[in-house]
């Protein structure tokens, strides 16, 4: 993603901190307003785009999110290629939703073991916690890297892909390519259940947020790389219509973005894939989710690490499905001739829906670019959780509200920085 | 057939598109075109598992990346040196970049036996797609400097032009492949 926290000291040079600001502003013992900065939206991008060409879209907007740039190339693709009025046939989707599943493995192991799980057990970061439980950050850096060897096979590199284009792929994989991968993936299957275990017997507080969820939806399988668009609120829509229902505000008095559903506030990522499409999860995945004592929906944000858990066993099973039902696209990639139009795309990126919008003229330049991120989406939502648990532990201090504070956005998975401590807070 | 990895990398962490943070990809874009034999090349954003895969078990890591630093002098170069990075040891992190990634790589025992950085001083970290001019004029430097640690370590290159892709990165793609 464009922020990347740096930390660098030498001798009488200053520290880089992180770059997340939390304002809040408490009145007689009540929090009056809590302004969380930790995500700047895509502007640069979208304004960047503008009269580049069609082709070019893939590579910069993969820049965008070093978690996620496959994400952000699906969105993209979907968007420009609906544009262009083509549709990729069965193989390359087939090929780009395993793409994709190595980024949601990778992603999830990334933030379960090396961001989150440390909360929950006390830490102050990874590196305390690899000190004293070495094998199980070995365990999730393992499962990372598998998800990592997807990435790599398909898209050519573990980060920023080379091999993706508008279309589908420069060069596709044969199957005898793809039989190293699934050994990987079958042993990265039992460190994804051991990993859902694991993280169930955490600690959780019992919160519940009634709050309307957001995901794609699939009729044939839990949706990553395509879909429609559905909500708990009942609405079931293409992504066409998403700029209908879903309106960004600029909030008074702070840079920051509030995005609304209808004019309600929502959530996209895990737990609302999870609450909307459970039953679509594998047999395996919804037994473990079970064994882990989740039901078919969930709304505790804290649990939303299981539900990453139990999403990466879903996303290797579907990958070793994806490996064995595989056949070969040829070519790698269909045309995409240039044409005047306007195209949506939505995908779940590992951190929720993401939706891009493009206008093309007629010879293939980009007039417009429309990108909303998850963690955009999501600002509102984790605003409302940070105010209510500032406003019931006013009592601790400054560094210790911080860790909380932390903690609380940790939940949502934010695109920032990987940085253990990324925060700044300031009470007025 | 699993060819043994590089005994040498050269990590570019920084982002093209947030002005002189791109220091380290330009700098691994320069080395590129006259590719050193033997060496893999790679950007990375910063995030510490990708440092720790990729100087994992090196004879030698180069690191390139932009500092921001009060009072400023964009463009000035540091170099950090840490030899002998044996599995065990505890390297102080005072004086190095990447403080958090070189911990969490010596807990888990994936550090390169050296690591070198080379820290650029940034004048500006916001939007953007090109580097300052000061910062720009300390690329050929850096890159001088990375050549002369892969030659201390590797030694010579051979007479033969280095252009071969395939002798570093096994896993780059071509659009003509």
């Amino acid at each position: 993603m464009s922020h990347r926290n740096r930390q660098l000291q030498v001798s009488s040079l200053a520290r880089v901190e992180g770059e997340g600001a939390l304002r809040v502003v408490i009145a007689d013992g009540q929090v009056q307003s809590a302004e969380l900065q930790i995500y700047e939206p895509p502007r640069f991008f979208e304004a960047f785009l503008r009269g580049r060409q069609y082709s070019e879209v893939i590579d910069i907007t993969s820049r965008i999110c070093g978690i996620c740039p496959v994400a952000y190339q699906t969105s993209a693709w979907l968007a420009i290629e609906q544009a262009c009025g083509v549709v990729a046939d069965e193989r390359i989707t087939a090929l780009r939703r395993l793409l994709y599943c190595g980024e949601w493995i990778s992603s999830h192991a990334l933030h379960i073991y090396l961001l989150h799980a440390p909360d929950f057990l006390g830490y102050p970061d990874a590196i305390a916690l690899a000190a004293n439980h070495r094998d199980l950050v070995e365990r999730g850096l393992r499962l990372k890297q598998a998800g990592n060897a997807i990435l790599e096979a398909i898209g050519g590199r573990a980060i920023h892909p080379v091999n993706t284009r508008l279309g589908g792929f420069h060069r596709a994989p044969t199957r005898s390519e793809l039989a190293p991968l699934a050994e990987r993936l079958r042993a990265a299957l039992d460190d994804a259940l051991a990993t859902v275990e694991w993280v169930a017997g955490f600690p959780f507080p019992d919160v519940q947020v009634p709050i309307d969820l957001l995901a794609v939806y699939h009729p044939d399988h839990y949706a990553i790389e395509s879909g429609r668009i559905r909500s708990t609120t009942g609405l079931d829509i293409p992504a066409d219509q998403f700029s209908d229902h879903v309106v960004e505000h600029q909030v008074a008095r702070s840079t920051a973005l509030h995005a609304t559903l209808d004019g309600g506030r929502y959530l996209t990522g895990p737990l609302a894939r999870y609450s909307l499409n459970f039953n679509q999860l594998s047999p395996l995945a919804r037994q473990a989710a079970q064994r882990a004592g989740l039901g078919p929906t969930c709304r505790n944000p804290f649990q939303s690490i299981v539900v990453r858990a139990v999403e990466t066993v879903y996303a290797v099973e579907e990958a070793l499905r994806l490996i064995a039902d595989y056949v070969r696209p040829d070519p790698a990639a269909i045309i995409v001739p240039p044409r005047a139009g306007v195209g949506h795309g939505a995908s779940e990126a590992p951190r929720g829906l993401l939706y891009h919008r493009y206008e093309l003229e007629a010879d293939g330049r980009i007039a417009s670019a429309t990108i909303v991120p998850p963690t955009s989406q999501n600002q509102a939502a984790i605003e409302a959780d940070l105010r209510d648990v500032v406003a019931a532990n006013l009592s601790l201090d400054d560094s210790a509200l911080t860790a909380l504070c932390e903690q609380t956005i940790r939940n949502y998975d934010p695109c920032i920085s990987c940085a253990a401590h990324f925060l700044h807070v300031s009470v007025e | 057939m699993t060819a043994a990895r590089p005994r040498v990398v050269v990590i570019g962490v920084g982002n093209p598109y947030r002005a002189d943070d791109g220091v380290g990809p330009a700098v691994l874009a320069e080395l590129e075109r006259r590719r050193p034999p033997g060496v893999d090349l790679i950007v990375a954003d910063g995030e510490p598992s990708q440092l720790l895969d990729a100087w994992a078990g090196r004879d030698l890591a180069v690191v390139v990346d932009a500092v921001l630093c009060d009072p400023s002098t964009p463009g000035r170069i540091h170099r950090t040196h840490l030899p002998d990075l044996l599995p065990g040891a505890t390297a102080s992190t005072h004086g190095l970049g990447i403080p958090d990634a070189l911990r969490l790589a010596e807990v888990l025992e994936r550090t390169p036996h050296e690591l070198v950085v080379f820290a650029v001083e940034a004048a500006d970290l916001g939007f953007g797609v090109t580097l300052s001019d000061a910062v720009a004029a300390a690329v050929p430097a850096v890159v001088d400097a990375t050549r002369a640690e892969i030659r201390r370590v590797l030694g010579p290159p051979s007479a033969q032009a280095s252009t071969d892709a395939g002798a570093g990165n096994a896993t780059e793609f071509t659009a003509a492949s």
